[in-house]
């Protein structure tokens, strides 16, 4: 049976949990922010226990080995280094082509690396934090991407670190542009909750003619992301609402499941 | 009871939400994290009193909310409502058998993620949810299961490592011993 100290017990949490729930979304953002920092400790401990492995792995790597890494390395920062004349020489001539139509002069991507540091211990959400905060320069919305393709936006932010909200999470759409001649033009939202790699492309045009293994890129819109941001490809399309939309499957260019590390735009382009 | 259980249980539960998000090799592997939250609470009711179970559902679900993307505090609830109907119970649980134990244990493990979506769902939220899902909530339900006993194996040993030990009485006693043989006085010699 319950007694006195059962009701005020009861009582003491549900009142608790009430008021965390009445509060504003600003003050929980901020609360949820002084909870998450109780870990810090643990995340420096995480860190130095990451770090040992390779550590010890560097101490025992041959001379050999790391001299021949290094002129791969010098190879390919010659080869990067011609890539970039030429592209230097293409972005000058887009300049100009843009100043002479009156078009808004693209700025260089500013990147910054971070370091995936949790997971979300929920399986509803597709999430992870991330080792840079706005001490950083991180702001919400900024675009994460890896080398291989777009990973996300950043949905929260502390003073160290931020929460990134992943692709496939249903808080996390984009506007997407089919690489075909008709530049169909779709929404990537939320796969399936086991597979990180797939997601759904939908609101495709009912007469939209997607094929499999076509690039899928940011289209710009939506003012997020940038344009032209590798998502993934196509996997199959199928047509929904009596051929009303058309929907496809891509899968992502970025192994989401592996994410070590992800770059943050710190100044998004805006398109024109 | 003493306080030093009530701070290994909450130490337990700080430690598990960090290591479900920092090392997601479960995940990785099943496709499902297990969640010992409501494994602990279990221990917490059986074992506890109702200030360690309160303590343990507030605490727990706010850290677990603030490394998530769950609303702060929306775990709460759930935890709570187990704790306590597990509590109130707790007279009627053979709470030493590891069968009941790994029962109580799934049955946590099932109610509580079900619980948060159901209230994620209410207060307009769009969780991912899906066929896959099910196998989540499966894996879920079976991790706690055998997680139960396990944890009640490691606190229980941790009880007797920390905790005082009940005096053990033997049948042996001086007042009553049989002394054999002529009394020595100091007067012979």
């Amino acid at each position: 049976m319950l007694k006195k100290k059962h009701y005020l017990a009861l009582g003491t949490v549900a009142l608790v949990a009430l008021l965390i729930f009445s509060l504003p979304q600003r003050t929980t953002s901020r609360l949820k922010l002084a909870a998450g920092s109780v870990f810090l400790p643990l995340f420096g401990l995480l860190n130095t226990a990451q770090q040992l492995p390779g550590n010890a792995a560097d101490a025992v790597m041959p001379h050999r080995a790391l001299l021949k890494e290094i002129g791969d390395l010098r190879n390919e920062n010659q080869q990067l280094h011609f890539q970039m004349m030429q592209a230097a020489t293409t972005a000058s001539e887009n300049d100009r082509l843009r100043a002479l139509l009156g078009w808004q002069r693209q700025a260089p991507w500013q990147l910054k690396l971070a370091n995936v540091i949790l997971r979300d211990p929920a399986n509803w959400w597709r999430t992870l934090q991330i080792d840079l905060g706005s001490r950083d320069g991180v702001r919400e919305n900024l675009p994460v991407l890896t080398p291989d393709g777009l990973v996300g936006r950043i949905s929260a932010v502390g003073l160290t670190r931020s929460q990134v909200v992943l692709l496939g999470d249903p808080n996390c759409r984009v506007s997407a542009l089919v690489a075909n001649p008709a530049h169909d033009i779709g929404i990537i939202s939320a796969g399936g909750p086991l597979d990180y790699t797939l997601v759904e492309l939908t609101y495709l045009s009912g007469n939209a003619e997607v094929k499999p293994g076509e690039d899928v890129l940011t289209s710009g819109q939506g003012g997020i992301f940038p344009q032209g941001i590798p998502i993934g490809q196509i996997v199959d399309s199928r047509t929904v609402e009596f051929g009303l939309y058309t929907e496809a499957r891509v899968k992502l260019s970025a192994d989401l499941g592996a994410l070590e590390q992800v770059w943050v735009i710190l100044n998004p382009p805006s398109n024109p | 009871m003493n306080i030093l259980q009530t701070l290994l249980i909450l130490a337990a539960a700080f430690l598990a939400v960090f290591g479900e998000a920092a090392f997601p090799l479960l995940h990785h592997w099943l496709g499902a994290q297990v969640d010992l939250l409501p494994v602990l609470m279990v221990y917490a009711a059986l074992n506890t009193d109702i200030v360690t179970v309160s303590s343990l559902a507030v605490l727990g679900g706010l850290w677990f909310d603030a490394l998530s993307a769950n609303p702060l505090g929306i775990s709460i609830l759930p935890l709570c409502a187990i704790g306590f109907v597990i509590y109130l119970q707790r007279e009627l649980i053979l709470r030493e058998l590891p069968f009941a134990q790994f029962v109580l244990g799934a049955m946590a493990s099932a109610v509580a993620p079900a619980m948060v979506v159901l209230l994620l769902l209410t207060g307009g939220q769009e969780p991912l949810l899906g066929w896959g899902s099910i196998w989540q909530w499966l894996v879920m339900t079976a991790g706690g299961a055998v997680a139960t006993p396990v944890v009640f194996e490691f606190f229980n040993r941790c009880q007797q490592a920390l905790g005082y030990q009940p005096r053990t009485e033997i049948s042996f006693r001086p007042d009553r011993e049989i002394r054999r043989g002529r009394k020595q006085h100091h007067a012979d010699f």
